[in-house]
């Protein structure tokens, strides 16, 4: 059983679990290994897979379906490894328990591109273990050995004619012992794993039969809209709600607690009373002593941090190599990057049911042990006492893991005044767009100094933004000042300067940030690719050229992707007049990605006519989701380059209300058409949810610089 | 210059002078100053953002008082009336929606791109060109000096603009600079000048 | 609170809710046809499209009281025409959804496109799905969806 978590404990908890996530985004997998508690080996088979008497054969996936096809992925690998009819698997997604947490990180969670990566060794075995104890009870029953046995689609095949299915098989076979060690498969005895599998949640997509935890339905459930302070912190003065209450339907309004200040929560039997409820109130905010965040002084506070040398990340080299560079080899850039914000399709939501000794809760979580404990601690319960179902999510790109849980606390404050009722908190889509836990803004500026040859001697790099893990549980994960999350894809890169330093400021600000889908590498590939390609241009090599020769030696996947796109874009040397081709290459989560876009300038912007990508992430368990991934990631990244792509503060208020304000990419805003082609590897699988990301960005400028032979390096990208 | 005089007398004045005209001179006898004060009445509220938000010479609309491009990509179409998947009436219904804040009447649609009364910048055109496409049977549906007149008087998407309902946040929207009776009276002054039109670019 | 007699993919439905309640939440939670989703509440991202009389439309935004006697047909109905059909297989076919929260909408918006222009140019495809968000960026998909849908309609006719 699960340990009392007190308040103290949780913390504790929480820092120890998530220490392993931090750890093996910034070290490398040794290391992690090394430090982190070896994972159980043996998982009950029974908590992933049911044989049902129909055939159907049911997996558990311990992972939240956000998008991302590991509902799909993680069934293949245990299929396939259990010899399973394809045809008849079933999956659902596993509830909050101690058995479905990330054998890597220790809590159940998404995250770091983790889900085939760190479960595709657990699932395998998972599979070889089902598929022992069913050849085992087939064996016994006809009196041969399970070497005499084979296996194929739910079926097992024994000497002569025997055969039995699964299905007849597994009320007997799972009183077997489960076997401590398996064979698992070579990868050519595949059948399922490598393959372009459709996804399974297609079907229930198309046809609006699925639900997400904002379709959540259940009897007598009553809905809850927060009403927050307008400047993050700001404390209710006093509340007259005589409007909002006099409406047909209100059950209550009340003041909440927030981890910083308070709100006024609103709840009602429908979602249309409670939003006219809370336009209706009329709140007084105290908002003294809050610094009121404000967009351009921001900027202009970082850009003067950032002629400060901050604390050191990396430096390589001799730190005055600089110096010896004659000015006019040098190149100064400053860049700038504005908040955005997550903005998943599916508005933020929970549902939680308080009863006293007991409660039940449907969210669609990234981080279900955190967000259950959290909503444990809010009713005073214990987590196990808390039923946590992962309802499917509406995409959430980071924003469904937090470092508070805020939302699900928010709804266990409403729900514990509403005992045995359910309640559905709703953050709106203006909640969403407003309620900050942003991609936080940075400044960078890099100075560049060029050899004859035309490779950089010297390389001088300040990064300025808030720390993603200051104040957080994670805060003791910053080193030396610096939290990785800043410097990532700079700090590590990959290529090979002599004398390379990079630092780091991180003011603080009162605005909550927050992971948004690649994290750190959204700024950083772009600072990263833009210099390199403007150096390729300046020594007039071959952008792919430039970055082979840059690159270490070692740096083995990148050196493979951009040798594959050099293959596979060959129409970069037939371009029509006003189109050109820019690059782009970046590693990060152990997945290289190269990229090649072709764009003009339509109407003063740019238009993607099409984009190649050459992907290195292992063995890839569906080529078809990879490639999804991958066209979709593209177009996620392109948030920070599309004209409305910036959430900015004046005087402490954000500017942007809903999708008018801040509107992600359209259909015409993103490539055409995406090409992805993927390195054949027989390595372990790395993640692919986040390294598409990176890249998109910095290729499309580059085009754009070779159009124009302006440089961008402020985002959003207003005209071109 | 008879927009620099537009700028220099209020329009209240200008009203009361441009309804003293027509209900005082015979149609024949009206003289062609008259109808330009009043031309210029008129020309003030077609250059307001109720009506020119969709006079556009792009193939969007606009939205607000600050004539900002129609967010979510909304475009003009073959007839003004959006595209298929993306039609004006999506979103625009009968009337107005004042509960979510978005305004409607019957048939709501962009007007051509012949009665575009900006430019492809999206700054109005002046008084002379605004009046020249108005008077242009060529490009207005052919409509005469009457038809014009109960145009202003009676269609349904000209109404509109004197009760545009409210914005999303519930605040009302603004309303042209003339109510509705003085933008006719104006109108009527103007038709029975002959339309006359400002000179000049 | 009123009382509206609502024809919805093609069965009659009484709801008893205040005026002004958007089209989308009528039928969310009074009808539980949950298919139809809530993204933004103001038109911007289509992703409640249903259609009203054949007209693709953001249901976030009309008032129920605005509907009338037009005819509803929501993601949960398309199906029942070959249209809605085809491009729902399409859909299928082609692997289009990632976390699927925007499809019913895109859906919708394809099918009315394609009613109206059986053989989209690109052009066509990006105004008329120009609407339409999707977080997951599926737009490189959805147009191949489209393509497959319009030539399957094409062979039937």
């Amino acid at each position: 059983m699960k340990p009392e978590l007190s308040r103290r404990s949780f913390i504790q908890l929480t820092t120890a679990a998530t220490g392993g996530l931090l750890i093996s985004l910034y070290l490398d997998k040794s290391s992690v290994l090394a430090q982190q508690p070896p994972p159980p080996k043996v998982y009950p088979p029974d908590a992933f897979v049911h044989v049902r008497r129909d055939g159907h054969v049911v997996i558990t996936v311990n992972r939240l379906e956000f998008g991302q096809g590991v509902q799909t992925s993680l069934p293949m690998i245990l299929a396939d490894e259990m010899d399973a009819d394809w045809s008849k698997v079933i999956a659902e997604l596993a509830r909050a328990e101690d058995v479905y947490k990330d054998p890597l990180f220790g809590i159940q969670m998404v995250g770091g591109s983790g889900s085939i990566a760190h479960s595709f060794q657990q699932y395998r075995e998972l599979g070889a273990k089902v598929r022992a104890m069913l050849v085992t009870e087939a064996a016994d029953a006809w009196k041969v050995t399970p070497d005499q046995c084979r296996t194929e689609n739910s079926v097992v095949y024994g000497p002569g004619n025997r055969s039995a299915r699964y299905a007849e098989l597994a009320d007997d076979a799972a009183k077997k012992p489960v076997p401590q060690s398996v064979k698992l498969k070579n990868a050519s005895e595949f059948r399922i794993i490598g393959k372009r599998v459709p996804r399974l949640d297609s079907h229930s997509k198309c046809d609006g039969s699925q639900k997400f935890g904002l379709d959540l339905d259940l009897p007598g459930m009553k809905i809850a809209l927060v009403a927050h302070p307008p400047v993050f912190g700001g404390h209710v003065k006093s509340i007259d709600d005589r409007d909002a209450r006099s409406l047909d339907g209100v059950r209550d309004v009340f003041e909440i607690p927030l981890a910083k200040g308070s709100a006024v929560a609103v709840v009602a039997d429908r979602f249309w009373t409670a939003k006219q409820a809370r336009d209706r109130l009329k709140i007084d905010w105290d908002l003294s002593g809050l610094e009121p965040a404000d967009t351009e002084q921001l900027f202009a506070k970082y850009k003067q941090l950032a002629t400060t040398d901050g604390n050191v990340a990396i430096n390589r080299g001799d730190a005055k190599a600089m110096d010896s560079v004659p000015r006019a080899n040098r190149i100064v850039a400053e860049y700038e990057f504005p908040f955005l914000a997550h903005a998943p399709m599916e508005p933020l939501n929970a549902t939680v049911k308080f009863e006293g000794d007991k409660a039940e809760a449907w969210v669609p979580s990234q981080f279900q042990t955190m967000d259950q404990a959290v909503i444990a601690e809010v009713l005073g319960l214990k987590p196990d006492k808390v039923t946590f179902h992962t309802e499917f999510a509406g995409g959430g790109f980071g924003r469904r893991a937090t470092t508070d849980s805020h939302i699900p606390r928010e709804a266990a404050l409403i729900a514990k005044r509403f005992r045995g009722t359910p309640v559905k908190l709703i953050w709106s889509r203006e909640d969403d767009v407003r309620g900050g836990y942003y991609r936080p803004m940075h400044v960078h500026r890099v100075e560049i100094g060029v050899g004859r040859d035309g490779m950089p001697v010297a390389w001088r790099h300040v990064v300025v933004g808030q720390s993603l893990l200051a104040g957080t549980p994670f805060a003791m994960m910053i080193k030396d000042g610096v939290d990785e999350t800043a410097v990532e894809g700079t700090k590590d890169t990959s290529y090979n300067v002599p004398n390379f330093r990079v630092t780091a400021h991180h003011p603080t600000v009162n605005v909550p940030v927050l992971w948004w889908r690649s994290v750190g590498h959204t700024h950083n590939a772009f600072v990263m690719e833009t210099l390199v390609d403007e150096l390729a241009n300046r020594a007039k090599v071959d952008p792919i050229a430039y970055r082979h020769k840059l690159l270490k030696a070692d740096a083995k996947k990148l050196h493979s992707v951009l040798d594959l796109l050099d293959q596979k874009s060959s129409w970069r040397k037939t371009l029509p007049r006003g189109r050109a081709a820019g690059i782009a290459c970046h590693e990060s989560f152990d997945t290289a990605v190269a990229c090649a876009v072709e764009v003009s300038i339509e109407n003063k912007r740019p238009r993607i006519h099409r984009a190649t990508v050459a992907v290195n992430c292992g063995l890839a368990v569906n080529p078809l989701s990879v490639e999804s991934q991958f066209q979709g990631g593209l177009g996620f990244g392109l948030t920070q380059l599309v004209e409305k792509g910036a959430i900015t503060l004046k005087d402490g208020h954000i500017e942007q209300r809903n999708f008018d304000g801040y509107a992600p990419p359209y259909i015409m805003d993103v490539p055409m058409t995406v090409d992805v082609h993927i390195v054949p590897s027989t390595e372990a699988p790395t993640g692919c949810g986040e390294p598409p990301v990176p890249v998109i960005s910095p290729a499309v400028v580059n085009a754009l610089s070779r159009l124009t032979g302006k440089r961008y390096r402020t985002l959003p990208l207003k005209t071109v | 210059m008879f927009a620099s005089i537009r700028l220099l007398t209020t329009v209240f004045v200008l009203a009361l002078f441009a309804i003293t005209i027509s209900l005082a001179a015979k149609p024949d006898r009206v003289n062609t100053a008259a109808g330009l004060a009043a031309w210029d009445q008129v020309y003030s509220v077609l250059v307001s953002p109720r009506c020119i938000n969709c006079h556009t010479a792009t193939n969007y609309p606009q939205q607000g008082d600050d004539r900002h491009r129609h967010f979510a990509n909304v475009v003009r179409g073959p007839e003004g009336f959006g595209v298929p998947g993306l039609n004006c009436m999506s979103c625009h219904q009968e009337s107005n929606a004042d509960s979510t804040g978005v305004p409607g009447g019957p048939t709501w649609h962009l007007a051509p791109l012949s009665m575009q009364w900006q430019d492809v910048n999206d700054r109005p055109l002046s008084s002379a060109a605004v009046c020249r496409a108005v008077t242009d049977r060529s490009k207005n549906e052919d409509m005469d000096g009457p038809s014009l007149l109960k145009h202003h008087a009676e269609a349904d998407l000209v109404l509109w603009a004197w009760n545009p309902g409210r914005r999303p946040d519930g605040t009302m929207r603004t309303l042209p600079p003339i109510s509705h009776q003085e933008f006719v009276a104006a109108t009527r002054t103007w038709v029975e000048a002959g339309t006359p039109c400002p000179k000049g670019r | 609170m009123a009382k509206y007699r609502l024809t919805v993919n093609g069965s009659e439905k009484t709801v008893d809710v205040d005026p002004s309640t958007p089209l989308l939440w009528v039928l969310r939670e009074e009808l539980k046809l949950t298919g139809t989703k809530y993204g933004c509440g103001i038109s911007a991202c289509g992703a409640c499209t249903v259609h009203v009389d054949g007209v693709a439309t953001r249901s976030c935004v009309v008032p129920v009281s605005l509907i009338g006697k037009r005819e509803i047909v929501t993601i949960e109905g398309v199906a029942s025409s070959p249209l809605g059909r085809a491009v729902q297989h399409a859909w299928v076919e082609k692997d289009v959804v990632q976390c699927g929260y925007c499809q019913s909408g895109q859906i919708m918006s394809a099918v009315a496109l394609l009613k109206g222009t059986p053989s989209p140019t690109d052009k066509d495809v990006e105004e008329s799905m120009g609407g339409n968000l999707c977080r997951c960026a599926t737009y490189v998909r959805i147009r191949e969806a489209i393509a497959s849908a319009s030539r399957q309609i094409k062979g039937a006719a």
